[in-house]
This record gives structure tokens, sequence and C-alpha cells, in this order.
């Protein structure tokens, strides 16, 4: 299984689901499903990681949609992706 | 205007939608500069409330409710938008019309809000604002699909110009005349069904779905770049600070000027009685001692409303967020925190920024404990007699700056210990995740800049001519009276219920080392921390102008306080919350009175012991 966290900066992936029972505070992963849906993460959507914070990679930067959110890594490990590309060289 | 505008104040409309939205921006342009802040009573949320004319020249009510992803209860902003919206407010009667209004660019995340508040019984007017940058984006929207499709009236507006807003104008008149009453909310479905319900929708209306906002993304390879991107963070504030001390300095002293030249004057014109000391060395005083920092408060809100205005405040809180994150912080903690070495007053007021509400009151909490500019006085003339300005490291610092610089070094880890200590007790809950959206790049509207400044400094002024005025006069009362009996030897204060305070304080204080001299000088230091100076002049009973009194006092420390006294009064000032007007802000801001008693008193606490242990440890190695 991949993880959002797991990215860096000029991956690529889409969205498969959502797991917030990896995220250690159950009172934070109960909020967490819904807040990422209505932020715009959705099953299907195409992201991007667009940027890292200067500190440990984190927060990170991600597009979804027309949108660039960030989220901190403990936050995006509640999300399942599909494999990752990097396709950043391309671009 | 041909007609004579007919006030309805029983008619109101709310503006509701998400972060970002450009809500406020479109808000700001309705109803201009005929608004009023405030907060909703119990709770911390702003309630922004302006007065707009409508088509049919009737003067109606608008309230901006915060900015919401959804109306869940989960934060204060949610809850109260939605007890506003359903009726159920307290308060705030229900409004007879919701203004929705949505981002252009970003129509599917904001589509689900609109899908959301159509159960809440309320008739609703959809405003797609941004349609300039939609535009650039390449993004178009059929408005016509999209009304049929919601059931809802449905125009394009660009907020910050007026003339787009000529359709808003007359759909709101039109559904103001054909008002039906309100229905009780219903049974919204869940999130996942109604991202559904708008991803449908939106992808009826959208024409074209355009690209990502090419400027935003070229600007965000330089600025959320990991060296770069700090790099130009670090020098964004470090100008900041230079300017709020460079260009205030000259504004700060044309006002003490101002100021002097006004007791002067009093002094010249009326006769020496108590009438002539209230207005001199009460009100003038200290009013004065406050209204002083109006310039760097100007300064500071310009470059806090510009970061914000522009989109850099969430790169800048994106960029320290890792760092703010280790003791429980925000990133958009950081910059109310540096304001706060200007003035706790701007830097508290700036916590509005910061979205969850338990972070910025541990924000709030420890803003004082930020050197501010006011503590510099009182550092300086300590340092000066009593610290020798012998060379260290080498020779290339002196150790006066060194222990100035250790002072700003005590406060700021204190501040972390004392957040990450909050963050386990008072503050604790679930973790509030970051999840923020960082938007698009634009330029900042002056008009709108100013609004917001301006409501700012009115706070503040306000505040100045209220709270601050009368504790001035009650200090005022406090020092002057009652009158030195005939034959009395000591100063004037000494005998005054200050001089009572203080020496009724002495029994506490003795054991940090304070004299009595210390003790009284600290109840009139309470309008503002450099006022103690003053304090001290007069209970010393210097004379002369300002400058020759803190001369004179720096020799007077020399010579007759012991070293320990005067390092466990440097001590104190590190964390004694010496300022009503700061005070007053955090009573205002975190609508509390528990939370500010609890910053008052830990605040003292913490003074009093860091006090005491300075002047054992002093007392032990120096003597």
């Amino acid at each position: 299984m991949k993880y959002l966290s797991d990215l860096a900066k000029g991956d690529t992936a889409t969205i498969l689901g959502f797991e917030a029972s990896r995220c250690n505070d159950m009172d934070f992963a109960l909020d967490l499903e819904e807040r990422l849906l209505e932020i715009g993460f959705e099953e299907g959507a195409d992201i991007k990681i667009l940027h890292e914070g200067p500190i440990l990679r984190d927060p990170m930067a991600v597009r979804v949609g027309q949108m660039t959110i960030a989220l901190r890594r403990r936050e995006a490990r509640a999300v399942r992706i599909s494999a990752a590309k990097n396709t950043d060289d391309k671009t | 205007m041909k007609n004579i505008p007919q006030t309805n104040d029983n008619i109101k409309i709310a503006l509701i939608g998400g972060p970002n939205c450009g809500k406020s921006s479109l808000f700001n342009t309705l109803t201009g500069s005929r608004q009023k802040v405030a907060n909703y009573p119990g709770v911390t949320v702003e309630r922004r409330s302006g007065k707009y004319i409508t088509e049919d020249h009737q003067t109606i009510t608008l309230i901006d409710l915060p900015g919401i992803y959804s109306l869940k209860d989960r934060t204060l902003d949610e809850r109260v938008s939605r007890q506003v919206i359903t009726g159920t407010h307290a308060s705030e009667n229900r409004p007879d019309l919701l203004l929705c209004v949505a981002d252009s660019t970003n129509l599917r995340v904001h589509l689900r809000l609109v899908l959301e508040l159509k159960h809440l019984g309320l008739p609703i007017i959809l405003a797609l604002n941004m349609q300039d940058m939609a535009q650039r984006d390449g993004i178009i929207i059929d408005p016509k699909v999209l009304s049929q499709a919601l059931g809802i009236p449905v125009v394009t507006t660009v907020a910050v110009r007026r003339d787009s807003l000529k359709d808003l104008r007359q759909q709101l008149a039109t559904s103001l005349r054909n008002l039906g009453p309100a229905q009780d909310p219903v049974q919204a479905p869940t999130t996942r069904e109604l991202q559904k319900q708008a991803r449908e929708i939106a992808d009826k209306a959208l024409i074209s779905e355009g690209t990502h906002h090419k400027i935003t993304r070229q600007l965000d390879k330089i600025l959320l770049h990991p060296v770069l991107g700090l790099i130009i963070f670090f020098v964004i504030l470090f100008g900041m600070f230079q300017l709020v001390y460079f260009w205030a300095a000259a504004p700060m002293a044309l006002i003490e000027s101002g100021f002097a030249a006004l007791q002067d004057m009093i002094i010249n014109f009326l006769p020496d009685n108590w009438f002539r000391s209230l207005l001199t060395h009460g009100i003038i005083a200290g009013v004065g001692s406050v209204v002083i920092f109006l310039p760097q408060i100007i300064i500071l809100f310009t470059f806090i409303l510009t970061l914000e205005a522009t989109g850099y405040m969430a790169r800048a809180a994106f960029i320290m967020d890792r760092l703010m994150a280790m003791v429980g912080l925000n990133g958009r903690a950081f910059i109310p925190l540096m304001s706060s070495f200007a003035c706790a007053i701007p830097g508290i007021m700036a916590t509005r920024t910061i979205e969850h509400h338990r972070d910025r009151i541990t924000t709030i909490m420890i803003a004082p404990l930020m050197t501010c500019s006011a503590r510099i006085p009182v550092y300086a003339l300590l340092i000066g007699a009593v610290v020798p300005n012998d060379p260290v490291l080498f020779g290339y610092f002196g150790l006066q700056g060194m222990v100035l610089f250790g002072l700003y070094l005590v406060g700021v880890l204190s501040a972390l210990i004392v957040a990450a200590v909050l963050k386990m007790t008072l503050t604790r809950g679930a973790p509030q995740p970051l999840l923020m959206e960082l938007p698009k790049y634009q330029l900042p509207l002056i008009r709108h800049l100013l609004i917001n400044l301006w409501e700012r400094v009115r706070a503040f002024l306000r505040r100045a001519g209220t709270i601050i005025l009368y504790s001035a006069i009650g200090l005022w009362v406090l020092a002057q009276y009652p009158k030195k009996p005939i034959g009395g030897l000591e100063p004037d204060i000494y005998y005054s219920f200050a001089g009572l305070l203080g020496r009724a304080l002495h029994y506490v204080f003795a054991p940090l080392g304070f004299n009595w001299e210390i003790s009284i000088a600290l109840v009139p230091g309470m309008a503002a921390r450099e006022v103690a100076i003053g304090a001290l002049g007069t209970v010393y009973a210097l004379q002369g102008n300002d400058g020759q009194v803190t001369q004179s006092l720096q020799s007077v420390i020399h010579n007759s306080w012991p070293l320990p006294t005067a390092f466990a009064f440097l001590a104190w000032y590190v964390f004694a919350p010496q300022c009503f007007a700061t005070i007053a802000t955090v009573r205002r801001e975190t609508n509390s009175w528990a939370w500010t008693a609890f910053m008052v008193g830990y605040l003292f606490a913490l003074a009093y012991l860091a006090a005491l242990l300075v002047n054992m440890l002093t007392q032990i190695f120096l003597g």
C-alpha cells in the first residue's frame, strides 16, 4: 500500500481512499476524513506534490484539481494512493 | 441620490462562503466603510456587519459570516455560522437571505457548501466570484446551467471591482422584493453524497476546465523553495522589523514631543493645582505612554494585512509550520509572535488569522513573553547601571549587548515552554490538522487595506481613550493622594495610596531583594512598562527632563542597589504583565475574563519565581 505521506516533491498519483485509522489519535482521525473530503481530496482525484517544507520536508503542498493544499505528513498518512510517478523533469 | 434612502433594519443578508473565495472583499465593496467589527458574545468569532444600500434605495444590514468549508459543529466558526443561518443563535436574528460566495476557480469544492446550505431553509443567491481570475486561467462556467441545476439565482462577480457587481445588485433587489418566508432546516446528506452531487453539477456547468494559475505556480517555485523561500521569508521579516523600528522612530518622537508640548501648554495656562496635575501627570502622561506605539502598530499592520491580502501569509505559515508544530502550535502563530517583539497589542490582535480556537488562545497566552519595545528603556537603564561593558567572545561583542540578547532569548524560550505546557494541559485536545489552502497570489487593493488598517487603529485608539484613560486617572489618584503630611521627610509619593500599596507590596517583594522604592514604582508602572522609570525618578525625587532623570537614576542604581536586586528586577521584567493595555487587549480578543485572569496570574507567578531565583543565585555567586 502506498500513502500520500510517502511521496516526495514532483511525484504524481491518484487518490484511492482514506484510512484515518492509521492516525494514532482517534479524535483527530474521526474528523480528518471529512475535512480532507471537504477541502477537495476525493477518490479518483489526481494529485501532485508541488513543494515540501524546509524542515524535515514537512508540511507538503499538494495540488488537487485547481487548488493547492498544505498538509502535514501525519495527515497525509491517512490518504491511500496509487503507485506514484515522478513527472517533474518532463514538465 | 434622488430618493432618500429608507432604513429597513429588519432585513438582513448574510454573506457566506469558503475561505479564500474573496468573500470579505465582496463585503468591503458592498458596504464600503459603513461597517462594524465586534465579537459574537462569549466566543472569539468575529462579527462583521455593515450597511448596504439596495437598488431600491433601502438600507439593509449585511453580515459577513466566517469563511468555512462546511457547516459541521467542529469549529466555533462553523457552529456560529450554522446557528445564525438556522435562526438558533442567541443574539443574532436569522437572516432573510444568504449570499453565498464561491471561488469560480475552485467550483467543485465550493459547490458542496452551496448544496449543504440549500438544506438550511433560507433563500440563496450564488455569486461566482473571482471571475477575472477564472477567465485568466481559461475556466469558463455557464451560470445559466448552474442556476438551473442548483435551482437558485447565480451571478458572476469580481469582488474588487465595483462595476462588476451590477448583476449582483439587481439580483439582490429582485430577491428581496420576492422574499418568501424562511423554511425549517432539514438534514443534509453526507459529505461524500454532497461531493458527488457537486461534482456532477460542476461537470455540467464547466465549459472549460482551464489550467492551474500560472503566476502563482511560478511565484511558489521561488517563494516555497526550501532554501530560497526560507531566505526570502527572513528577509521580509527582517525588513518588517527594520521599518517598524526605523520608520516609526520619527513619528514616535513627534508624538512624544506633541504630548510634551501639550503638557507645557497646560502648565503655562493653568495654575498649579490638582486639576493641572491630573491633566498633565495623569491623563496626558498615561495615555501618551500608550499612544506613542501607534506608529509601530500602523507599520506592523500594514505589513501583516498586505501579506494576508497577497496570499503570502499562508506561505509564511507553510514555511514555519514544522518549527511551530514542535511546541504544538500552527505555522500561523509565527507572525503574531514576531509582531509581539514590537508590541504585544498588535501581536495579539494579529492572532485573528489563526483559525483554530485553542491554538489562538495558546498564542495569545504566550505573546506577552516576547520582549516588546516598551521593555527596552527599562532593560537599557538597568544594564547600563549594573553590567560593565567588558568585551566578551574574543572582543567581538560587549557584555551589555550579550545580557540584552540573553533577556530576549529567555523570553522566547519561556514562551515555547509555556506553549508546550499549555498544549499538554489547558489547551489540550485532539491535535488540529493543518489542512490549509494556499490561495492564489493577488495584488492587494489599497482601499480594502486602508479599511482594515483603520479598523485596527480605531480599536487601539478606542482602548487608549477608554480603559487606558481610566487606568491612567486611577493610577494618578493612587500616586497623588493622600498628600504629604507637614514635616514629612520622604518624597510625596511615599505617603500616597500608591506609596502605601507599594510599601505593603514590599513585604511580598522583599524576598526578591526589591526595596520599597521599586515596590512603589511598580504600581504606576502598570500603565506601561517604561512608566516605572519615571516613577522611580519620582520616588528618588530626581529633577530634570527624561534624559537627565535616566542618567541620575543610573548612578543611583549603580551606587545604592545591590547587584542581586538589579538582576532580580531585570528578571521580573522579562515576565511581569506590567501593561494594562495588553491585559485589556487579551480580554477583548479572548472574550474571556477567565483566560485574561489566567494570563495575568501565570505571568506574575513566573515573574516572582524568576526574580526570586535570580536574587538567590546572584547572592550565592556574587555575594
